[in-house]
């Protein structure tokens, strides 16, 4: 009867999902596992195996690699990949190599959990992720109660690292405000700013909020706040005819690329002649602009890392990241990077040399390491405080003939 | 318990009440099942973390089947009550976490309250949408769930020793003076409740859904409920027999909007960040998706439809890069085979088959299927 049809068919279909559920742990840690296989063989070859490496550390990390956010994940995956590779290839951490696991959240915090979930099924020890903030503090609810270490790259709201066992490598969102702020009343840039945010996003209303009290302590006017929601993010011309009439001389921009873009181009149809200031969000902007680029020339960002610095590290690190994908890195490729080399200096000051050990005490050894190291990375020298926020100085960049170019 | 009894009073059951009790035999073996395998130590994480989500959407997609499949309207605003439901239940939840500190007074509360404020929500918005008909009532809701989505999304609340400050606007909040020790923000505009204490564990979602299974199984077989239907199949021919269609989809309205927020209770307390923009329409359509893909009749099958397509992008992680593309495909295939004439058939014809192959084999027993 009807019932017993369903019953096979529900039977059929479990079975499939437990072949699938079984059959990908397979394919899954060979996918992992041979970017490290073949920096094994490299390496041996190279030294001749001189010493010998044993057993492999396993990193998590999450991340939107599909969806709006994906261009922050999949920039996250790779440059993480990047120096996993590169310190492999140098013959590993305390003895040890490094295997590097990613699953997708779709910046989802629901999504993220079960990702997280997957990757404890596949032996994770050390959490670096995850790469936007509100899966990153769903995240980190759970890796608190597992006790597991985790670094995030661009999780920037505050919540990402309340937890003791949980530190960063980008700049916070308020400390962004703050930055900003500080930033073009110190450079005296304008007096008269308006502010178009996303209300609908964490990271924009964060960075709002900060700034328009730090405006307010530096003597800084915001003429008109305009807000957008994620629904409304295509056609902006209310709002920019609202600042245009406001008089403001400079906009803030604490949104996302995709969103910046447009504005930029739909403001220069409006004939809107001011300045533009954002936060890190606006890396990718040039990319995203196309062949219209040239809108994008005088916008000014805050942002630890550019692409095409002239300064000895992040160059090295554009030049492997654009020879291994063939595109050029943004911030969130280079906070990823370091990150990867915070959790091997943090391994090496902790002396963890047993590859297989618990997350837990792992996480315990790591937390304590993290506030003695001192990280020279791509996005600038770093320090960890208990807080688990990094001490760094954010660099102001000026888009000039299509590139970043540094302010000061 | 309720099965044995139904059993014993009626020794020839009613196809209704038949149909009742596979339903809850189903449920008890799915739990009996699960608990087994979690008892086996052989469950991963990604199992363990996926049975709370998995219950908490069958709730959402049997309680929209009350309106969808049940009256026959097309609601898209399912999203919308879980929203009420998860903020009102974490608010509550933060609040009284430190007056109530034993979760398991505190949670029932909160489930209850949840459901309850969405109800009351479901009822007011009932009034206007149940005037209207097929789209135009399916636009509504769907503006419905927007506006509330979007209410959330700009609402802050916080509390201090001086009161409550509650608003819609980021200015008002930075203007208003607290009292900085004891300031607590709860919700915080976009950036939502962070800190609900999580207490949803799959046993509470599962009784709940159980719960909410029986109400509804029996609701469907109440005067009501039979009046429901008759309106959704004819709507002239009820009015005419004396049916008040208004009030009798109205109760199915607000029960849908009450397990709804329910829903969202469950949700919310499953994950320590809520924010607004969760409940968007692609949350409502996911809902409706798994409704419709259930056949939008038995509850049953919504149940299964809902555990099916939920873990199954979750169980394609394997495939990394394809996993979304395959999820999609598979969709459209299940759609397509779901409401395809051969394809219904050729299944009608097997269970012919089936049926008079266990008639033939009965004094053999126990071989076939």
């Amino acid at each position: 009867m009807t019932k017993r049809i369903i019953a096979l068919a529900l039977a059929a279909l479990l079975s499939f999902a437990m072949l699938t559920a079984c059959g990908d742990k397979q394919p899954a840690a060979t996918d992992g596992t041979t970017a490290s296989d073949s920096a094994v063989s490299d390496s041996t070859d190279a030294t001749g195996g001189a010493d010998e490496v044993k057993g492999t550390l396993v990193i998590g990390c999450i991340g939107p690699i599909t969806g709006a956010a994906a261009v922050y994940g999949n920039n996250v995956k790779n440059g993480a990949q990047l120096a996993v590779d590169e310190i492999n290839a140098a013959g590993g951490v305390n003895g040890y190599y490094l295997d590097f696991k990613f699953q997708d959240d779709e910046h989802d915090a629901e999504k993220s959990v079960n990702a997280y979930n997957k990757l404890m099924d596949e032996g994770m020890q050390v959490l670096m992720g995850t790469v936007t903030s509100a899966p990153c503090i769903a995240v980190a609810a759970v890796a608190l109660d597992d006790n597991m270490f985790m670094l995030t790259p661009s999780g920037s709201a505050v919540e990402c690292v309340a937890n003791p066992n949980a530190f960063r490598i980008c700049f916070s969102d308020p400390d962004q405000g703050i930055g900003s702020a500080d930033y073009i009343a110190e450079h005296q840039l304008a007096s008269k700013i308006a502010v178009f945010y996303n209300v609908s996003d964490v990271y924009s209303t964060g960075i709002y909020e900060k700034f328009a009290a730090e405006a307010a302590v530096k003597g800084l006017e915001v003429v008109t706040a305009q807000a957008f929601t994620k629904d409304s993010a295509t056609d902006f011309s209310v709002q920019i005819q609202k600042i245009k009439e406001s008089g403001a001389e400079l906009v803030f921009l604490p949104i996302y690329y995709q969103e910046a873009s447009l504005f930029l181009e739909q403001a220069a149809a409006a004939g809107l002649e001011t300045k533009y200031f954002g936060c890190d969000g606006l890396d990718g902007v040039i990319g995203q602009l196309g062949d219209k680029a040239a809108l994008a020339e005088g916008v000014m960002l805050l942002t630890p890392f550019v692409a095409d610095s002239k300064e000895e590290k992040s160059a090295a690190f554009t030049a492997a990241y654009e020879k291994a994908f063939g595109e050029t890195p943004i911030q969130f490729a280079a906070d990823a990077y370091d990150a990867i080399y915070t959790i091997k200096a943090a391994l090496e000051e902790a002396n963890v040399t047993d590859p297989d050990i618990d997350c837990s005490s792992l996480s315990d050894a790591l937390t304590a390491a993290m506030l003695k190291i001192t990280v020279d990375g791509v996005t600038g020298s770093m320090t960890w405080s208990e807080s688990g926020e990094p001490t760094k100085t954010p660099k102001a960049m000026v888009i000039k003939d299509g590139t970043y170019a540094s302010m000061d | 318990m309720k099965t044995k009894t139904a059993v014993k009073k009626a020794p020839l059951l009613s196809r209704e009440a038949k149909d009742r009790t596979i339903t809850y035999i189903m449920m008890a073996v799915i739990f009996v099942a699960v608990q087994l395998y979690l008892a086996s130590g052989q469950a991963g994480r990604s199992f363990k973390g996926l049975l709370v989500p998995t219950c908490v959407y069958i709730l959402a997609a049997i309680s929209l089947n009350l309106v969808v499949g049940v009256s026959g309207e097309l609601s898209l605003g399912a999203a919308g009550f879980m929203c009420i439901g998860a903020f009102t239940g974490s608010v509550f939840s933060i609040i009284t976490s430190a007056s109530i500190p034993n979760a398991a007074i505190r949670f029932p509360v909160a489930i209850l309250l949840g459901g309850v404020v969405a109800a009351i929500f479901g009822f007011l918005i009932g009034i206007p949408v149940l005037r209207l008909r097929g789209d135009y009532l399916a636009i509504v809701t769907l503006a419905f769930g927007e506006i509330i989505k979007s209410v959330f999304n700009n609402l802050y609340l916080s509390i201090d020793k001086n009161g409550v400050f509650l608003s819609m606007s980021a200015e008002a909040k930075a203007a208003h003076v607290f009292d900085l020790e004891t300031k607590r923000d709860i919700i915080k505009g976009a950036q939502g409740i962070t800190g609900t204490p999580r207490d949803s564990s799959f046993v509470i979602c599962f009784v709940v859904v159980v719960i909410a299974l029986i109400i509804m199984l029996n609701f469907m077989d109440s005067k009501q409920g039979r009046a429901v239907m008759a309106a959704r199949d004819n709507r002239i021919a009820a009015e005419a027999m004396g049916v008040n269609v208004t009030r009798a989809k109205m109760t199915a309205f607000v029960m849908s909007a009450f397990f709804g927020g329910v829903a969202g209770v469950l949700y919310a307390h499953n994950l320590s960040t809520l924010q607004a923009v969760k409940f968007d329409y692609n949350l409502s359509i996911l809902i409706l998706v798994f409704v419709v893909l259930g056949g939008m009749r038995k509850m049953r099958n919504i149940v299964i439809s809902t555990a099916i397509l939920y873990i199954l992008p979750e169980a394609l992680r394997a495939l990394n890069d394809y996993r979304m593309l395959i999820y999609a495909i598979v969709l459209i295939v299940m759609m397509i085979v779901n409401n395809n004439a051969a394809i219904k058939a050729m299944v009608e014809k097997l269970r012919d088959g089936l049926r008079d192959r266990a008639k033939a084999g009965k004094k053999e027993e126990g071989g076939e299927a």
